[in-house]
């Protein structure tokens, strides 16, 4: 964990280990697993929250918990940021990351494998894998994810590749302002 | 072309001034004449064969590989027939391996990928331009059943990592078999770019006991390898796998196709060659299979080895394989002995030199009782010693961190506190 600043390494501290190594196809031990799953993002939730750090809404998009949705957003200038997110438990999880994927970012980025999905083959998988099967998906999102909306929105934002959403529709507002203001 | 429309209209004109049936018919054979060269190749394209014939005639697409058994290199060649090979990953290593294989006429393909052809992709081989958006499956299987319309094709456009795609590859893998297959395949090749998929095409084939071979190419291109992996018998992915082996590269940090990485027609042609001439090896039955190849480019060094299974395997079928291949040894002994002994009575052994001047005598250096007494000698520590690492044979997983004792609490009160958290 060296190269990772005291902030993150203290925020990981607090997020409660996994101890059940099975996957989806596994029955009972997944769902014992699931539970150690929610536990961890529930316990890293709060922590974001207690810190005036939320960045993100997960949740199971089916029962057997093998598939996950939400949102999670990045402040830039002051301004927010929100892109949808999305990721399948693969089915080697927990020897294998889940591969989070954030579909609106799809080929504005080189940093990204087809699809949307983030990548984490420097930065993360070999963490991940030192730590099977103590890490969960809110270690994923804490070490793979937030480092990488870190590092790649402020460069999508100032190269004009993403736009503030009150941006995206400014020119017409612009010109019904301009508009309005000749007219007055 | 344009000129022979041209001196087409000039007769049409002079027809409609006087009408001449013969002058109708020539019009038409010249029209039949330019309409040719399309005519002709769809033609070309052959109906399906029946048997495979070792005539040598130009017609004959399997002449020259049915010389393999005039050669004496396969005993019977038109068995490949009966094979069935599933590839998993059709990009620059396993469209190739199709295209050989599929020339080779081997009896059913299977194909799987999730992925679409790209400008990107051009500089390997197979794919052409105007294939460009569709899937890679369907663009093969249009291209490989041009080229040989006896090969059975089916292709999964699937994500084999995700649980609904597993599901959907162990079906398909298994649909078909037959009594003495366990699968409705001989062999699966992965020609997958990640770690992620790897680790699933090991999974299905432990847990089905098919015997497949891996295949990649380092991100700078300028090396792969070829890997055979018969469950309990090699070791399987997990046990070890092959690039950190091979030098010491952590198989997870390596970049896939997508982020900035290398790929080189060449490196790849090689490596589909290596592969697909080990599963014909393995699959007709010639030369010798080899358990591991490693190609470097850069100094054209070819190691070799065998890796035998980790029995701390991380992966749980794995070590089932490995129990069963344990268990089964002594009717493999058996089996080996009858095979040696068919062999010696077939060729009785008469002695190299009739006279012994120097009494020279070979002795049997391989005594069990010594060699044990050696290692359990070579085992002892001297007095206050500890061993860091785990014994081989007593591997116990590291005490799993305190605080992670069984969670009593219902899934859904977990879910709907995470619902609860989500919506504050």
């Amino acid at each position: 964990m060296e190269g990772w600043d005291k902030g993150t390494k203290s925020v990981v501290g607090e997020i409660p280990l996994l101890s059940t190594r099975a996957g989806p196809r596994d029955g009972d031990a997944w769902r014992q697993r699931l539970k150690e799953e929610y536990r961890a993002l529930i316990a890293y939730t709060s922590v974001n929250k207690a810190k005036d750090n939320d960045w993100f809404r997960i949740s199971a998009a089916n029962p057997e918990g093998t598939r996950w949705e939400g949102t999670c957003w990045y402040v830039h200038n002051l301004r927010r940021y929100e892109f949808p997110l999305q990721f399948d438990i693969p089915v080697a999880y927990p020897q294998v990351a889940p591969e989070i994927e954030l579909p609106t970012l799809d080929g504005k980025t080189h940093k990204m494998y087809r699809g949307g999905k983030i990548c984490l083959t420097v930065h993360f998988k070999p963490l991940w894998a030192k730590n099977c099967p103590r890490f969960g998906l809110a270690h994923a999102l804490c070490l793979g994810l937030a480092p990488w909306l870190a590092a790649e929105v402020p460069i999508l934002v100032d190269s004009g590749m993403v736009k503030h959403k009150d941006d995206e529709a400014a020119p017409a507002d612009a010109a019904a302002a301009s508009g309005s203001a000749a007219a007055s | 072309m344009e000129e022979d429309l041209h001196t087409l209209l000039r007769d049409l004109d002079a027809l409609k001034q006087l009408p001449d049936p013969a002058s109708i018919d020539r019009m038409r054979d010249r029209v039949v004449k330019m309409m040719g060269p399309s005519g002709a190749a769809a033609a070309a394209t052959r109906s399906k064969i029946k048997d495979m014939s070792a005539e040598v005639v130009d017609s004959n697409p399997y002449s020259r590989l049915m010389a393999l058994q005039r050669m004496g290199i396969v005993d019977n060649y038109e068995r490949i027939r009966d094979y069935s090979v599933a590839i998993v990953g059709v990009g620059g290593v396993g469209s190739v391996a199709a295209e050989m294989l599929t020339r080779c006429g081997i009896g059913r393909l299977l194909l799987y990928d999730y992925d679409t052809v790209e400008l990107a992709n051009m500089n390997r081989l197979f794919f052409r331009p105007d294939q460009v958006g569709m899937t890679k499956t369907d663009a093969a299987v249009q291209t490989l059943s041009e080229i040989n319309p006896d090969v059975v094709l089916e292709s999964y456009s699937l994500n084999i990592t995700t649980v609904k795609g597993f599901e959907t590859f162990l079906g398909s893998l298994e649909a078909r078999s037959s009594n003495g297959r366990s699968t409705g395949v001989d062999l699966v090749l992965s020609c997958v770019d990640n770690y992620e998929a790897r680790m699933v095409v090991n999974q299905a084939c432990n847990e089905l006991r098919q015997t497949w071979m891996e295949s990649g190419v380092s991100e700078d291109a300028v090396s792969g390898h070829i890997q055979l992996l018969v469950p309990g018998e090699t070791a399987c992915f997990a046990c070890a796998p092959p690039l950190v082996v091979a030098s010491g590269v952590d198989e997870r940090t390596l970049k896939r196709d997508g982020v900035c990485a290398a790929s080189l027609p060449t490196t790849m042609g090689v490596v589909a060659g290596l592969l697909v001439q080990n599963s014909l090896k393995y699959l007709l039955k010639f030369g010798q299979v080899s358990p591991y190849l490693g190609y470097n480019s850069l100094k054209d060094f070819f190691p070799t080895m065998e890796m035998r299974p980790n029995p701390q395997c991380s992966n749980p079928a794995c070590l089932e394989r490995q129990k069963e291949y344990m268990q089964s040894k002594p009717a493999r002994d058996a089996a080996a002995k009858a095979k040696m002994e068919a062999e010696a009575s077939a060729a009785i052994e008469y002695p190299v030199h009739m006279d012994n001047e120097w009494n020279i005598s070979v002795l049997d250096d391989s005594d069990t009782a010594t060699s044990s007494v050696q290692r359990a000698s070579a085992d002892i520590l001297p007095e206050g010693l500890v061993r860091e690492l785990p014994d081989e044979d007593s591997f116990i997983e590291p005490p799993a961190p305190a605080s992670s004792g069984a969670i009593d609490d219902d899934l859904e009160d977990l879910q709907r506190q995470l619902d609860a958290l989500n919506s504050s």
